[in-house]
């Protein structure tokens, strides 16, 4: 078993104004790892998210990314250039809204294409065929390939952006409510192609959602926050199941049983 | 016969430095679009005041200036900026390639390779290749900084996707000395390769925009492409109709109702130099 | 293979005045390879849960539950992941699987997760599958539709797909017919001969008698209420 962390998070705070955003919050994520992290809206879990992402600049703390050619790297104080860079390869991240990880104007072969573009790729019969393999993957029809999103229904364009994103083959991949705003049925469908692919590719992931049943089914481990901090964590079956904080009982308990 | 009211070129001096200090920055970071405060001119924005500028601040007073637009000295643009210039500046004007030191171009680049010691002027409507998918002046600034160019690709796979090859006809977008990307401003990508390597002096100007660019002489300049879609610099498949050129860039002529056409170089200085050496071509009087 | 050192469990219910719920104390045991254990004791006295602490499902207040030599009380969570891929089976009483996902599929996923190719992975949820009597015209489709018996076998099929060393079976043969019972039973027999250390809640005692080599009483775990 790797002692390496992929990801080391290290006492991260973010404040605003007087208001706290996240305060103190530190873990490990070990390659191949899937992590959830709940809690109501406002407990801080998007302003960790964007820590992490290098959105928004955190107060303190450290986000340590073991990166291929260095190893560990502070990724908050390394230059925007590399962090750039960082953020087009090895990183990828999903949006709870397609079109705010999408190029509405392009077509989705030009939106899958545009990462492989961004590190080089200069053969246009090879980035299509690779646009078409990754289509396939996240079953969107091969023939829509040269349609523009806003043509696509919610969950199709969900899944486009995580061909987008995949398509370089990220190690590590940070998902905002990505299954936040669709309908049950369709939901069901991406979290099963999400299963797929974080197994298939051995891909960490950081996803942030309120909704219990999608970290069951997708994460190794959980993280609870409440008020900008971390209240439990765990393996995700037994914080769910056999939860020890106050709060995560009542958000256990508060969820409906179909 | 300057006019007395105006200073030498129209605008003041200290604007002419401004100017040319921008001009300077230019040809130090070849391809990158410098910043400048961008004057009203007695003329409307789309009618090449940022080239106006440009040239107001290189003209010298024994300079030859030719204004030319879409390749012709005759059209209201070209003959309304040469008189600009006749009356502020009190400059010789000229038809000539050759014997022009100076020369403020809309949308080509003469047929005639330049030589050192001339400037060309480009008039350039929008400066920032990346606008077509990134709004933002902020990130496209950023793009430019930490040389983030996939997006331009993105715009030709679009191209190929939708037409089944390149179909950027004009601007056609190019890398200079391996750094920045540019807009050649809206020549026919015909006249892409000319840019590079080229003898003369290239300045780009913005009015609207205030963005002055340049390449300095024997500049490195690319254009974008797929290796398996490569660039190519197309132009109609015709000789020209008055002087017999095949090598030269063509503009189409609707002569009548009927759908007759000719196609006739669109460099007329060009095309008349070549019709006094006694080429004629199958439309030739 | 399973072993369990001075085990306590304690419920303490934040939200219900703080009340503390005592469940077990001081449980000690210990399976060794090719050994089935049963868990005895009225409803209510722990077996699953105490089940569910041996699959890390629950957590442990105190003690060492030892699997294969790591501690799963201690654990990080990457390594219990990992025991339960590679070590620890569990068949629940419960199917919970992603909605969709064809039947096939779900009995294959525990082989394809060590590594196990897809074909071959395949080819044994087939042979299971045959065995515990699923019509071949429900493979393809997604076993939450099926009736609970049915599920209930696609449980254990997904159970069995990969070899555990050691193994966790909550009645596994509730609600099944006669049939599809006795190919539960060998399937466990098979299983403790090539060497699993197997721990199981069996309400049917024939079936108990059968494959278990001794009980452990749950019930002389309970603390003492006085407490």
């Amino acid at each position: 078993m790797t002692d390496q962390p992929l990801l080391s998070v290290r006492n991260i705070s973010r404040h605003y104004g007087a208001h706290i955003g996240c305060e103190d919050v530190s873990f490990d994520l070990y390659p191949g790892e899937v992590m959830g992290i709940v809690g109501e809206s406002g407990s801080g879990k998007s302003t960790l998210l964007n820590c992490m992402a290098g959105h928004l600049t955190p107060d303190r703390g450290q986000v340590v990314f073991d990166t291929r050619a260095d190893g560990p790297r502070d990724t908050v104080t390394m230059s925007e250039p590399e962090r750039r860079m960082l953020s087009r390869t090895d990183w990828a991240f999903v949006h709870q809204h397609a079109r705010d990880g999408l190029r509405m104007g392009v077509s989705a072969g030009g939106n899958v294409g545009e990462r492989l573009m961004a590190v080089g790729a200069r053969n246009y019969g090879d980035i299509r065929t690779k646009a078409t393999d990754w289509l396939g993957r996240v079953e969107i029809d091969a023939t829509r390939i040269d349609d523009r999103p806003s043509t696509f229904s919610g969950g199709m364009q969900q899944r486009l952006q995580i061909a987008r994103n995949l398509v370089t083959g990220p190690r590590l991949v940070f998902m905002d409510e990505p299954t936040g705003g669709l309908d049950v049925s369709v939901q069901a469908r991406l979290l099963d192609l999400l299963r797929g692919l974080v197994r298939d590719m051995g891909l960490s992931a950081v996803i942030v959602t309120h909704d219990l049943a999608v970290v069951r089914l997708l994460a190794d481990r959980l993280m609870v926050m409440k008020s900008g901090r971390v209240v439990e964590q765990g393996l995700t079956d037994q914080v769910l199941d056999d939860p020890q904080h106050g709060y995560t009982q009542l958000l256990v308990s508060s969820v409906l049983q179909v | 016969m300057t006019e007395q009211a105006y200073n030498f070129a129209y605008l003041d001096e200290q604007t002419k430095r401004m100017i040319r200090r921008a001009i300077l920055k230019g040809l130090a970071i070849p391809g990158y679009q410098v910043p400048f405060a961008s004057r009203e001119m007695p003329m409307p924005y789309g009618w090449g005041t940022g080239g106006v500028q440009v040239s107001a601040a290189v003209l010298c007073p024994e300079d030859r200036m030719k204004v030319i637009d879409q390749g012709a000295d005759d059209t209201t643009n070209a003959v309304s900026i040469r008189s600009f210039f006749e009356r502020t500046a009190g400059v010789e004007t000229t038809t000539s390639t050759a014997e022009a030191s100076v020369i403020q171009t809309r949308h080509r680049v003469p047929e005639m390779a330049l030589s050192e010691g001339q400037i060309l002027v480009y008039q350039v409507p929008i400066p920032e290749p990346l606008r077509f998918l990134e709004p933002r002046e902020s990130e496209t600034r950023k793009m430019h900084s930490l040389e983030e160019y996939g997006l331009m690709h993105v715009k030709l796979y679009e191209d190929i996707a939708r037409h089944g090859h390149i179909a950027t006809a004009y601007a056609y977008p190019v890398k200079v000395e391996g750094r920045y990307v540019m807009d050649p401003s809206p020549i026919p990508k015909f006249d892409n390769p000319k840019l590079s390597d080229c003898a003369a002096i290239q300045l780009f100007g913005a009015g609207r925009e205030q963005r002055i660019y340049a390449l300095p002489p024997y500049t490195s300049v690319v254009s974008l492409d797929f290796e398996d879609h490569p660039f190519e610099a197309s132009k109609p498949d015709h000789p020209c109709g008055l002087c017999g050129a095949e090598d030269s860039y063509l503009d189409e002529v609707i002569m009548d109702d009927a759908g007759g056409r000719m196609f006739v170089c669109s460099d007329t200085d060009f095309c008349e130099a070549r019709r006094l050496a006694g080429h004629k071509g199958k439309d030739a009087a | 293979m399973i072993e369990l050192q001075d085990v306590s469990k304690v419920f303490t219910l934040h939200n219900q005045g703080s009340a503390v719920i005592e469940v077990l104390s001081g449980v000690s045991l210990s399976v060794k390879p090719g050994e089935c254990v049963a868990l005895t004791g009225s409803s209510g006295s722990g077996k699953s849960t105490l089940m569910r602490m041996i699959y890390g499902n629950y957590m442990a207040q105190s003690g060492e539950i030892r699997i294969g030599g790591t501690d799963l009380v201690k654990a990080e969570p990457r390594e219990v992941i990992r025991i339960r891929r590679e070590t620890l089976g569990y068949v629940s009483q419960f199917l919970r699987v992603v909605p969709r996902v064809a039947t096939l599929d779900v009995v294959a996923e525990p082989l394809r997760a060590v590594g196990v190719d897809a074909e071959t992975a395949q080819a044994r949820a087939r042979a299971l599958l045959t065995q515990l009597n699923i019509p071949q015209t429900l493979w393809s489709l997604s076993p939450t539709t099926f009736s609970g018996g049915e599920q209930q076998r696609v449980n254990i099929a997904r159970g069995f797909a990969h070899p555990y060393p050691a193994m966790l079976l909550d009645e596994p043969t509730a609600s099944l017919d006669a049939q599809n019972r006795q190919v539960v039973l060998t399937l466990i027999e098979e299983a403790k001969a090539r060497g699993a250390a197997i721990i199981g809640i069996f309400h049917d005692e024939a079936a108990r008698d059968r494959v278990c080599d001794r009980e452990i009483d749950v019930t002389g775990y309970a603390p003492r209420r006085a407490a």
